[in-house]
């Protein structure tokens, strides 16, 4: 009896507690642990969500559920004729938080801008290798090293980069995770008291979320910032409630434990669809899963060959059975959420008489062929080894036989890049910045050859569409060039490009204005709860 | 019992030897190379690739890495981690705790069970409580956690919401911790309602983590007391008109109790390999997570520390266990 007072008693403190908390709160499942809270030596998209997309805010930001770019900490940048000078104006009056470990004296200037990229950039600076092992791997990965020149404070609010050659995408670079502006002032601090490793657990930045807790592996909290430069957003605490588990992250939305969960299984999206209490968005991610046949062995260094194998396959079939739902068919390279997406290109269709007839015409026959089929579920391709086995009937329909060949997942993509690679190789990207460029100029210009063309494809006007697309700063004439680039691309058939995978966001009803990203990241700065 | 002691304890330095040997071949049989692992897409650059072997001493001949690793691990060094870059020993810490707060509760809700229903189930052979009981019991011990765990939360927590679906607290207490132990550290926060949460959320995954060891400790205190009431003693204590619950709980229990401890000791290593499924689903912050959670992330020296410190903390306690059984059972210290 009396424990069940004791308990009567702590259920109604309960019920009192909750009554008296006001303040509105957003759960997040989140997917997994941080590594740590520092944007730029890490590569996950968890890591980001809970750093550099809740904390930190960039010169540029990637518009709300698009891949333009839009002035962030820059109000606006000027770029010089030759495409070589970038002038960015800084955002005047921009706060850092104030936390218990950190009280900013001054506001955000040119100091902070040339800090942030310089410790990634310049060995003697303090935090190069403040981290054992480090390795700031998107600075590398997108070639910073190679196209920056300079960075100048020109005045406090004033900062000019220069190139070692022209490249438009350098703006998109500037809104990724990994060009995060962090607090000079306070790395000097920590500097000061020895701590340098505390940049990476105790982060300090302009954004619209400040840092409160984070208990390993279970909950992090933030707040909201209140002097956050583009005003305080309208939720108050934010916290992300790790759940690793796919089904248990739907248990825990649909239990009201959380408000928003990310990447569901595919067999729970239409139980979710069905629960009133639950909204499910959905949207294209920004990725291609792909099949690269080597263009320089023969029979399919002949065109033809290539585009009789594309018509074998029944695209659709495969993303019916290996997708569930989750994907879409790739027509061309890019995602149509990406700028310069050409609607106007038309896809092989699917068609084994015609493909048979053309490698008849080709003079092919009893044509044995390696193909590729990676260890892992990829976001792209989630069973890489059954899109192969279909694939494989496919092609048995039209006289071609298949060898499947897999290796574990690094020695895979070792192999793969070798030049002199047979057969046919699926693999796939998932995009960085919203640029075209990161996937032609990444996946198949000729330079990455032997690096990321699985294709070995080298094709003069494609190279030089790339190229142009590169060098020229005006957005208009690249998305032209980037259509035609798509059009020679599916003339030429270097891949078969099979699917972009559908990404699923469930969410409560009391969830608005969240908007799906196509680059993969998850914002809470727009997002308000109804009680 | 010093002699035994001694012993016990001689024979745990080549058994540790062994492990940290295991534990270090295992890791470098799994198929992968760590520093491509450590990359992302964009994979890493030559130069940076011999940078990184060097300064993690891969380039070293493989003995030499074992004895540096060892060498490392005697100074109290267990690594940092590749992922979050802290010391292997600092995160184990502070994950320990709720692991140790879960398998201990599992253990005490076996021990709590499945003793007195083996006993029960001893003493009424034959009936329809034994034949139930150990057929509960079977299916217990064949019971796959993982879709066990599931299965309960779908109900418990999905369907009839008696339960949370997982963690340790109800994100409206912020608490942070002192102990570790959401038990205690509730408690010494004085925060009663906190301490309910933290009950609750335990009651799901202490029972999936318990369900194997209450089958196979009902199991065997059921055949261990069949055996011991088949004694002369028993008879004897039955002849002199003890009442039958006397018998039971003094005479018999006593002596059928020394193989369950046993069992008891063995079954902690066992809690600590099931806390990696429990964890898992439970988005339980332990140990057994954490693991998991490393090997997704190819983080080999978390993988490799997190084995090795997992194998000397069984180790310890199968120690403590064979001590206890020479303290009920002096037998055993006169062999």
């Amino acid at each position: 009896m009396k424990l069940m007072k004791t308990l009567l008693a702590a259920t109604a403190m309960l019920a009192l507690a909750a009554g008296a908390a006001q303040a509105k709160q957003l759960v997040f499942c989140s997917e997994a642990s941080p590594a740590h809270f520092d944007p730029g030596p890490t590569t996950g998209g968890n890591d980001f969500d809970a750093s550099s997309r809740t904390m930190y805010n960039r010169l540029v930001e990637f518009k709300h559920g698009g891949t333009e770019v839009e002035p962030g900490l820059a109000e606006s940048w000027d770029v010089s004729e030759d495409g070589l000078e970038y002038t960015f104006h800084l955002r005047p009056g921009v706060k850092f938080h104030t936390t218990s470990y950190f009280t900013p004296t001054r506001d955000f200037n040119a100091d902070d801008v040339i800090f942030s990229f310089e410790r990634q950039w310049k060995e003697d600076n303090a935090f190069y290798n403040y981290l054992e092992g480090i390795s700031w791997d998107y600075f590398q990965g997108m070639d910073m090293p190679k196209y920056l020149k300079s960075i100048e404070k020109v005045d406090d609010l004033t900062v000019k980069i220069t190139l070692n050659e022209p490249n438009a995408p350098m703006i998109a670079n500037l809104g990724m995770d990994f060009a995060s502006i962090m607090s000079k002032e306070y790395a000097d601090q920590l500097v000061e008291a020895g701590t340098l490793e505390l940049l990476a657990s105790q982060p300090v930045g302009t954004g619209p979320f400040e840092f409160v807790d984070y208990q390993t592996d279970a909950v992090i909290r933030y707040a909201a910032f209140p002097d956050y430069w583009a005003g305080k957003v309208a939720i108050d605490d934010l916290i992300f409630a790790i759940t690793t588990d796919p089904t248990v992250r739907v248990q825990k939305l649909k239990a009201g434990e959380c408000d928003i969960m990310p990447y569901p299984s595919p067999a729970d999206i239409a139980d979710l669809k069905a629960d009133t209490n639950l909204n499910v968005m959905e949207q294209e991610g920004l990725n291609i899963g792909y099949m690269s046949y080597n263009t320089t062995i023969a029979p399919m260094d002949n065109v033809e060959v290539r585009k009789a194998l594309n018509m074998a396959i029944n695209k659709e079939a495969i993303i019916e059975a290996v997708y569930q739902g989750a994907g879409q068919v790739a027509v061309n390279l890019i995602p149509p959420t990406m700028w310069s997406y050409n609607k106007d290109v038309k896809d092989d269709a699917y068609d084994p008489e015609a493909a048979k007839a053309a490698l008849e015409a080709a003079g092919v026959s009893d044509l044995t062929i390696d193909l590729w089929a990676m260890p892992v579920s990829r976001p792209y391709n989630p069973n890489a080894q059954r899109v192969a086995e279909l694939i494989q009937a496919d092609w048995a329909a039209v006289g071609v036989t298949a060898n499947i060949v897999s290796y574990e997942w690094t020695e895979y993509r070792t192999r793969g890049k070798l030049v002199d690679r047979p057969g046919a190789f699926q693999i796939g990207w998932t995009g960085d910045n919203g640029d075209p460029d990161n996937f032609f100029a990444t996946l198949f210009s000729c330079s990455a050859i032997g690096v990321s063309n699985y294709s070995s494809w080298c094709d003069d006007d494609f190279e030089k569409l790339i190229q142009d697309a590169k060098t020229t700063s005006d957005q208009a004439e690249r998305t032209k060039l980037y259509e035609q680039a798509q059009v020679v691309f599916k003339e030429q058939a270097p891949a078969l490009t099979l699917a972009h995978s559908k990404v699923f966001m469930p969410m409560s009803k009391r969830v608005s204005g969240f908007t799906m990203d196509p680059l993969g990241i998850h914002r809470f700065d727009n997002v308000d709860v109804t009680e | 019992m010093l002699r035994y002691i001694l012993q016990k304890l001689a024979l745990i330095v080549p058994t540790i030897i062994g492990i940290s040997l295991c534990a270090f071949a295992f890791v470098r049989v799994l198929p992968g190379d760590p520093i491509l692992a450590m990359a992302g897409q964009h994979g890493v650059s030559p130069e940076r690739y011999e940078i990184l072997k060097e300064q993690f001493g891969y380039n070293l001949p493989i003995w030499q890495q074992y004895f540096n690793y060892i060498w490392s691990v005697l100074q109290g060094d267990f690594g940092i981690s590749l992922s979050t870059k802290r010391p292997v020993i600092t995160e184990f810490l502070t994950l320990f705790p709720a692991t140790i707060e879960l398998a201990s509760i599992a253990m005490l809700l076996a021990v709590a069970i499945g003793i007195p229903a083996g006993v029960f189930a001893a003493v009424k052979r034959g009936s329809w409580f034994d034949q139930l009981t150990m057929g509960v019991a079977l299916t217990g011990y064949s019971m796959p956690i993982f879709w066990w765990g599931l299965l309960l939360i779908i109900f418990f927590s999905g369907y009839l919401g008696w339960t949370p679906v997982s963690g340790r607290l109800d994100l409206m207490f912020f608490l942070r911790p002192i102990t570790g132990f959401m038990l205690i550290d509730t408690l010494l926060y004085g925060n009663w309602p906190a301490f309910v949460s933290a009950l609750r959320h335990l009651i799901l995954p202490a029972v999936v983590l318990g369900t194997i060891p209450l089958a196979v400790i009902a199991r065997q205190t059921r055949s261990a007391m069949l055996e011991v009431l088949g004694e002369d003693y028993v008879r004897t204590a039955r002849a002199k008109g003890l009442s039958p619950r006397r018998v039971v709980n003094v005479h018999a229990l006593r002596n059928a109790l020394i193989p369950v401890v046993t069992t008891i000791g063995l079954q902690v290593g066992l809690l600590l390999g099931g806390a990696i499924l429990t964890e898992t689903i439970f988005s339980w912050p332990g140990i057994g997570k954490w693991m998991i959670d490393s090997i997704a992330k190819r983080d080999y020296v978390v993988v490799q520390s997190g084995l090795l410190l997992i194998a000397l903390i069984v180790m310890s306690v199968n120690l403590v266990v064979d001590l206890l059984y020479a303290v009920i059972n002096p037998r055993i210290r006169v062999q």
